[in-house]
């Protein structure tokens, strides 16, 4: 028995433990995922999330023990967000073609996103350092991490709203569009990408490669302006 | 032996995400690197020998893409004791500020796209 908690101990603060727990979990949502046709609350990062989150804090792993492995993982999102130069390449006359209301729809949703979270914050009284991290939301994790710490906000909090706004539009988009009556897969996945980054556009893939198309291509878009715009507005105000 | 293109396409997207780290330290542009990375990027993929490998690696990355997202996920962890205060109130504005973003979106494409007459096909996504 003591030989096993003297494994465990030097198991956990290896980085070997936090990226096979990782791709373990992530393999194992993945399928479950698969097996129940891909239903949008079965989504896969969000039951990782959960399952890893719940298993570090029953064996009281500290989370640096666990990132220390993750980091691997983690630091593939710079080199993913660069690679969205592919996507926006390839539909690149789309984009030259349907310039004008694409702008305009990534423009007005990201805008009404970014702006809609600080103002529901705001009125519920939320303090101005959660506003701050809450302004990059509809953003790629890295990158709104990135905004937050010129608005002075949390870079770590504004990654951990990213990934919720993403889930959140992950899970109930389909819902939503259906009840709107939206039935273009291109402006489906449009409406993901911008509003929740790459794990809408990950939703949007795994559908239909139209909807995935299209999703990239609004999460590369959303990406340049919210990073050109929110600091600017920011300053503004 | 021929070079890997998933390796050489990695490369590319590190050479290209470096430059971007470069230059908002250098010349203070004010985007992240990633994203001046990815600019770079797009002008290069003009020729083959960069759109080739490029290409290999940016599908096999994108398609993981909700993989690269947990590690940050799991953080939510450290943030309990403000999450625990202010929880439900960021989960209002977290979900109603996404459906906005996700109606706005979609309703500003559509319309604009029906005035422009690039209605795309409406074909059903289940």
């Amino acid at each position: 028995m003591t030989d096993f908690v003297q494994l465990w101990v030097y198991l956990s603060t290896t980085p070997l433990f936090g990226l096979t727990a990782t791709l373990l979990t992530y393999l194992l949502a993945q399928a479950v995922y698969q097996f129940l046709g891909q239903a949008p609350w079965a989504n896969p990062v969000l039951w990782t999330v959960l399952l890893l989150a719940s298993m570090l804090s029953l064996s009281g792993t500290p989370y640096p023990s666990y990132f220390s492995g993750a980091q691997f993982i983690h630091f593939l999102l710079g080199p993913a967000v660069v690679a969205l130069a592919w996507p926006l390449w390839q539909r690149r006359d789309e984009l030259r073609r349907r310039a004008g209301p694409l702008l305009c729809a990534a423009l007005a949703g990201g805008a009404a996103a970014s702006a809609s979270a600080v103002a529901i914050g705001w009125a519920l009284g939320l303090p101005d350092e959660l506003l701050r991290s809450l302004a990059p939301k509809s953003v790629t994790a890295p990158v709104a991490m990135g905004i937050a710490e010129q608005l002075g906000g949390i870079p770590a909090l504004a990654a951990v709203f990213a990934v919720l706004t993403g889930l959140v539009g992950a899970i109930s988009a389909k819902y939503l569009f259906d009840a709107l009556g939206v039935v273009p897969a291109q402006i489906r996945g449009f409406a993901l990408g911008t509003a929740s980054h790459g794990i809408g556009a990950a939703r949007a893939m795994h559908v239909n490669s139209d909807a995935g198309a299209y999703a990239g291509l609004a999460l590369g878009l959303q990406v340049v302006l919210a990073s050109v715009l929110i600091p600017l507005i920011a300053r503004i105000l | 032996m021929r070079t890997s293109p998933l390796l050489t396409g990695l490369a590319w997207l590190l050479l290209c995400q470096s430059m971007g780290e470069a230059l908002t330290r250098l010349a203070h542009v004010g985007l992240p690197g990633p994203v001046i990375g990815m600019l770079i990027l797009v002008c290069l993929l003009r020729w083959k020998f960069v759109r080739e490998p490029v290409g290999a690696v940016a599908d096999a990355l994108l398609a993981h893409l909700s993989l690269l997202f947990v590690p940050v996920g799991v953080g939510v962890m450290t943030h309990m004791a403000l999450l625990s205060q202010y929880g439900l109130r960021l989960l209002v504005a977290l979900v109603l500020s996404t459906w906005i973003g996700l109606i706005v979106t979609a309703l500003v494409l559509r319309a604009t796209l029906r005035r422009t007459g690039a209605s795309p096909n409406a074909e059903v996504l289940q």
